[in-house]
């Protein structure tokens, strides 16, 4: 049985192209409850830090400076009562925020934590994500229209119009990621004989284009690779229905727009989907034109000084977070009201601790390198999907549509065709 | 069990394509009739898709241009339900006899 | 790239294709068809990823079951079907349908039980890794005046699209 283990973690494919269905189901599993601790992590961040965005404190009550919240909240949704509106179609009620639920978590197949941490590497792969994440619209429809009553029929549109628009600007923005690699030559203008030759839509691919090639897609033919990733990030933004493009579901325009009409469990599905979605479609961003996993600097920063630098960084965030949670324990009011709390925190802080102290032995920090990078780089999008909530303002629906198809979309056609014409003659 | 062969999948073709037919034939609401073009559209796919795996890849581009010509037939067919719809209000393939006797 | 299950996984595909199939047909509520209809396309994904094919899969998935059937649910939350669900769900010549259908299906039968030694049961296994490059280099070398036609035809086809569904040309 050990033997099993060991000898499939020193193996170098991902499960689905070894075929084995026992690791396979592992990696899903992980997958999943690690999206689903992450949700619910980015639950709690978003209230804290919108809070402090706006100078208040956010809940402090229920954990240690709100960190139970999140699980307070679940109980709270799974004990409401469920309420279905009379003439619904209750099939298509029940159905559609399933849907929504499905098409985001199935796009996890593909995402890559490392050069083998992924369940598979399709050969489609980045083709297989977007389209697995254009299934979500079909869900919105459906819930809109379900509910049977104007508010959420008119939001589903809305959104659903919305949501097919950004579609076409991302595929342009993500073809011209595909085109870059194919080139030869390294460096932001590709001088020189590179390695790889043939374009790839495999995620893993990519990335390793992109080390290749020894640059992050984002600087290749500066600024093209750059607007590319803008064109991305507006549009994936408005892509997963968040501020500022948020029409559909803000609470003062239409009343919580197509998910009025659920409540409780249901309703949280809808959010469970929507911020697997937001990771999903981060983890896009980061492996086309971020690098992946790759570290920042490997090939200007290389040698063996280097990488032990890099190395320790997984360790050292553990402990500055630990460090912080202990800083809080400090500045807890010393009242016996308090004491649980306090103990709380110091107990969250010490598991912090552990983790990173664990993070500093040398086997586990070279394999946690690669996954590590990704998530940090995916964790850093997260924080600026909640810093654009807390800054702009809402677009209005027909600002909205004109920006997706006036704007964004000629931009993305324009870079595509640069990008195809530097790519030929450089 | 024989092992999967290209016999199953043409089987399957066929039955997808006999569901189409009888949609189209005996339903009488457009939207219906028209989403069983689009099963028939998916057996021919399917039967295409069957044979490339047997004769090279010219079967599979066939199919992304069937399922391209789906799209955009899926979109003038609808444009045209729209149009009737605004005049006479019913979605009832019977009652579009206007060139009738 | 081993196949894993593939008697089993296949009789589900096909399964849930013919099932769906069915309730396309049969269902009175046009959303129910609809539904019936994505989960149909979703299956037959799946079973053009077994049959090597991942392409023609990522495109069924993002345009027949992301793009066409999103066409069709606005459609149908357009035409307001209220009234039409309380009427006749089938035609007066439904038995004359049905007879034709079984005929055909009766010729597939005949043309599949003679030809048989036509369609070999060892099949090679096509490289899947490379599959999308060979699908480009073919459509952009051999089938590229199709390529340009279709891009005509779909340019076609939105123009008239939305001159039809205009409310006032």
């Amino acid at each position: 049985m050990l033997n099993y283990i060991t000898s499939y973690l020193s193996s170098n494919t991902t499960p689905g192209q070894a075929g084995n269905v026992f690791w396979a189901t592992v990696y899903i599993l992980v997958v999943f409850g690690g999206i689903s601790v992450a949700v619910m992590a980015m639950n709690w961040l978003e209230r804290k830090a919108l809070a402090h965005f706006q100078i208040r404190l956010g809940p402090m009550r229920v954990g240690p400076h709100g960190l139970l919240q999140p699980i307070a909240d679940a109980i709270k949704l799974m004990t409401k009562e469920d309420i279905i509106p009379a003439e619904a179609d209750k099939f298509v009620f029940w159905i559609a925020p399933l849907i929504i639920l499905c098409a985001s978590f199935a796009v996890y197949i593909v995402v890559p934590f490392g050069p083998t941490h992924a369940i598979t590497d399709l050969n489609i792969g980045i083709l297989f994500m977007l389209g697995v994440s254009s299934l979500s619209v079909l869900g919105v429809v459906m819930a809109g229209w379900a509910s049977n009553s104007h508010y959420p029929l008119i939001g589903a549109l809305r959104s659903s119009a919305q949501m097919v628009s950004y579609e076409v600007a991302m595929g342009m923005a993500v073809v011209s990621a595909v085109l870059m690699t194919s080139l030869h030559g390294l460096g932001p203008y590709g001088v020189g004989v590179g390695t790889s030759g043939t374009g790839t839509l495999s995620m893993i691919g990519i990335v390793q284009a992109q080390q290749e090639q020894h640059v992050w897609f984002l600087f290749k033919f500066f600024p093209l690779g750059f607007i590319a990733f803008g064109i991305f990030a507006i549009a994936m933004v408005a892509e997963t229905n968040r501020a500022p493009f948020d029409l559909p579901e803000a609470e003062s325009e239409l009343t919580a727009g197509f998910h009025t009409e659920y409540s409780g469990l249901r309703w949280s599905l809808f959010m469970l989907g929507e911020y697997a979605a937001m990771i999903a479609v981060s983890s896009i961003a980061v492996t086309l034109w971020l690098g992946g996993w790759y570290r920042p600097f490997p090939n200007t920063l290389t040698g063996d000084t280097w990488d032990l630098v890099f190395s320790l960084f997984p360790a050292l965030t553990f402990l500055t977070l630990a460090a912080i949670a202990f800083v809080g324990v400090r500045r807890m009011p010393k009242h016996p009201y308090f004491r649980v709390q306090t103990i709380g925190l110091a107990g969250f802080g010490a598991v912090l601790g552990l983790i990173g102290l664990i993070l500093f032995a040398p086997p586990v920090r070279d394999r946690i390198q690669d996954i590590f990078w990704f998530v940090a780089k995916v964790a850093g999008f997260m924080y600026l999907y909640i810093w654009y909530r807390a800054t702009f303002p809402r677009y209005r629906f027909d600002q909205l549509m004109k920006v997706g198809w006036k704007v964004l979309l000629p931009i993305g056609i324009g870079v595509l065709i640069l990008t195809a014409i530097l790519g030929v003659v450089l | 069990m024989a092992p999967i062969g290209t016999l199953h999948y043409l089987v399957v073709a066929a039955a997808l394509f006999i569901l189409g037919v009888i949609g189209v034939l005996t339903r009488r609401n457009v939207v219906i009739v028209l989403m069983s073009i689009e099963l028939i559209l998916n057996a021919v796919n399917l039967n295409l898709v069957a044979f490339s795996r047997l004769w090279g890849l010219h079967g599979q581009v066939f199919a992304i241009f069937v399922i391209t010509d789906a799209a955009a037939e899926a979109a003038v067919g609808l444009g045209i339900l729209i149009a009737f719809f605004r005049n006479k209000e019913t979605v009832n393939v019977d009652e579009v006899d206007l060139l009738k006797w | 790239m081993q196949p894993v299950a593939t008697t089993f996984f296949f009789y589900f595909l096909s399964g849930l294709t013919l099932l769906s199939g069915v309730f396309v047909i049969i269902r009175k509520n046009p959303v129910h068809s609809a539904l019936a209809l994505i989960f149909g396309l979703l299956a037959q994904a799946g079973l053009y990823l077994m049959l090597y094919a991942p392409f023609v899969a990522g495109v069924q998935i993002i345009l027949y079951a992301g793009g066409i059937m999103v066409l069709f649910l606005f459609v149908i939350m357009l035409v307001n079907i209220e009234r039409s669900q309380r009427e006749e769900q089938f035609n007066k010549q439904w038995v004359v349908g049905l007879l034709a259908a079984v005929a055909l299906g009766a010729l597939f039968v005949v043309v599949y039980v003679k030809g048989k030694a036509l369609f070999p049961y060892r099949i090679a296994q096509p490289i899947e890794s490379s599959n999308t490059q060979q699908i480009g280099v073919m459509l952009y070398g051999q089938y590229m005046f199709a390529f340009e036609i279709a891009s005509l035809l779909l340019l076609v086809a939105i123009i008239g699209a939305v001159v039809m569904a205009k409310k006032r040309i």
